[in-house]
């Protein structure tokens, strides 16, 4: 029986609160039983160790914005047994908190450790391999970068072997949108943005996605975990897209060009950087709406292209359960 | 154009100027002398390759105003610019002296503008340009990258540059 705990109880939490449910029986072929015995969110929680009703729980998040006082995720860490989290709290990129707390106390005591949250990778990478590796727990991120596009485990496990010699990709959805929309419509950027937040692509702050802080903090988490770097959030050189103009993409077309962000590691060429770039427009990263893709060039395996969804609850949902089928499958339980 | 002409010199003092007075006679810019000293000829004369700048009709003339004041000219050739890339500035790139930053790179003697498309859509508002570089290879292209890159973030231009260099 694998006992589960998940921190963050947002579209990611419940995202895969609503897999563990519907899935249930695919995933019982693959891991074996399961329950989840906590689910916590910034405000409460629920606890159970026979298995939380997650219809249930969904429905209290649902209806009051919170989960029940009286539980915070440190109690869980600390009075409940669990073999695996599920860290899906919100991103800090600068503290890494709340989630880097969590992660620590989790390995520490050597709980496995799935997270779709990036602040604590960006933030203490190398720490957090260490202290798993030194507490026999395993830590996993596919849902970090990319939303449902595997990269984490691709590179790691299907082009082992293989050197990388650089990564170019689109990052950042909310980015590719507001660009592809621009090269089709040639509107402005304002009035794409405000397009892009009626539909809930673009936050009401959309720093965080236009300046490619977002691509950014990924891009750290792909140089140091498949290229063996060690990169910090401040390493990466950056441009966003708020200077783009309609114009700009008209006199890219005469040439056969469109604009994409794209974050870029190369360890040949020592590049670390976010920034919009010309595509041709046959390329593969040239793709449109909100999709994320990488461009993978590898010593033995040429290069390979990855496209899919790069965020989403269902997506990043996704991609932690992969994780979590990859550590209990690969243990044979 | 860039050309390089490689000369053979007395190892006296003032040969040089002997063959650098006519390109600047003719508005020629010099960009690099290279003395060849592992190269001296049986005859004792030192071989120096010159790199310079001039307008492609006056080259021919240059050649002969050289071989005129006394100087054995070796060789000469026009330098072939074989790597060549696109990129877009956006920004106010006439108001912020866009004689100077196409300067920066073919002052460098390596790399030059070769073509360049401008759009203004409106005063005042940013304008956009497709700038295309030439360079004798392809990481003298990516030199002449870093130095516009360094030059349109002094002015405030954004670059956006290809996704790859072919």
């Amino acid at each position: 029986m694998i006992r589960i705990a998940i921190f963050g109880f947002g579209a990611v939490g419940r995202g895969v609160a609503e897999v563990l449910i519907e899935k249930r029986d695919l995933l019982n072929g693959l891991i074996g039983d399961y329950r989840v015995v906590a689910v916590t969110d910034s405000k409460g929680g629920i606890i159970d160790e026979n298995g939380v009703d997650l219809r249930r729980a969904i429905e209290i998040k649902k209806g009051n914005g919170r989960l029940p006082e009286g539980v915070t995720t440190l109690d869980v860490i600390e009075s409940v047994d669990f073999d695996v989290c599920v860290e899906a709290t919100v991103t800090n990129i600068e503290t890494g908190e709340p989630g880097l707390t969590h992660i620590r106390e989790c390995l520490r005591r050597g709980i496995d450790v799935v997270t779709s949250n990036k602040g604590p990778l960006v933030v203490a990478y190398k720490e957090l391999v260490r202290l798993a590796e030194k507490n026999d727990a395993k830590l996993m991120f596919e849902a970090t970068v990319g939303g449902a596009m595997p990269i984490i485990k691709l590179v790691r496990n299907d082009l082992a072997g293989n050197e990388i010699y650089s990564i170019k990709g689109i990052l950042n959805g909310t980015c590719n949108y507001i660009l592809s929309r621009m090269e089709k419509e040639r509107l402005t950027y304002e009035q794409i943005l405000a397009e892009a937040k009626e539909l809930g692509i673009a936050e009401a702050d959309p720093t965080y996605d236009v300046e490619g802080i977002d691509a950014a903090a990924k891009l750290v988490i792909l140089a140091n975990s498949l290229m063996g770097m060690d990169v910090k959030f401040d390493d990466v050189e950056r441009v966003g897209i708020t200077n783009i103009t309609p114009n700009a993409f008209e006199i890219a077309m005469e040439k056969g060009y469109t604009i994409r962000l794209i974050a870029e590691v190369d360890r040949v060429e020592e590049i670390l950087r976010v920034s919009p770039r010309l595509i041709p427009i046959q390329h593969p990263l040239a793709i449109g709406g909100t999709l994320n893709a990488a461009l993978i060039k590898t010593d033995t395996a040429g290069d390979i292209v990855v496209v899919g969804r790069g965020a989403g609850s269902k997506e990043t949902a996704s991609a932690i359960i992969s994780d979590l089928v990859e550590l209990f499958r690969c243990r044979g339980l | 154009m860039l050309m390089t002409i490689v000369v053979e010199l007395k190892d006296q003092p003032g040969q040089l100027l002997k063959a650098l007075e006519p390109i600047s006679k003719l508005g020629g810019n010099i960009v690099s002398v290279y003395h060849q000293r592992d190269k001296i000829t049986p005859l004792n004369r030192i071989p120096v390759e010159i790199t310079i700048k001039i307008d492609e009709k006056k080259a021919k003339n240059l050649i002969e105003a050289i071989k005129k004041s006394g100087v054995i000219v070796r060789s000469y050739n026009e330098v072939r610019l074989t790597a060549t890339t696109s990129l877009l500035l956006i920004g106010h790139i006439i108001h912020t002296d866009l004689g100077d930053t196409i300067n920066r790179i073919d002052s460098t003697g390596f790399a030059e503008v070769v073509e360049m498309h401008i759009s203004m859509p409106r005063l005042n508002e940013p304008s956009t340009a497709m700038v295309t570089i030439s360079a004798t290879n392809e990481d003298m292209l990516k030199k002449a990258i870093n130095i516009l890159r360094k030059t349109c973030m002094e002015k405030d231009i954004t670059v956006i540059e290809p996704l790859e260099l072919q």
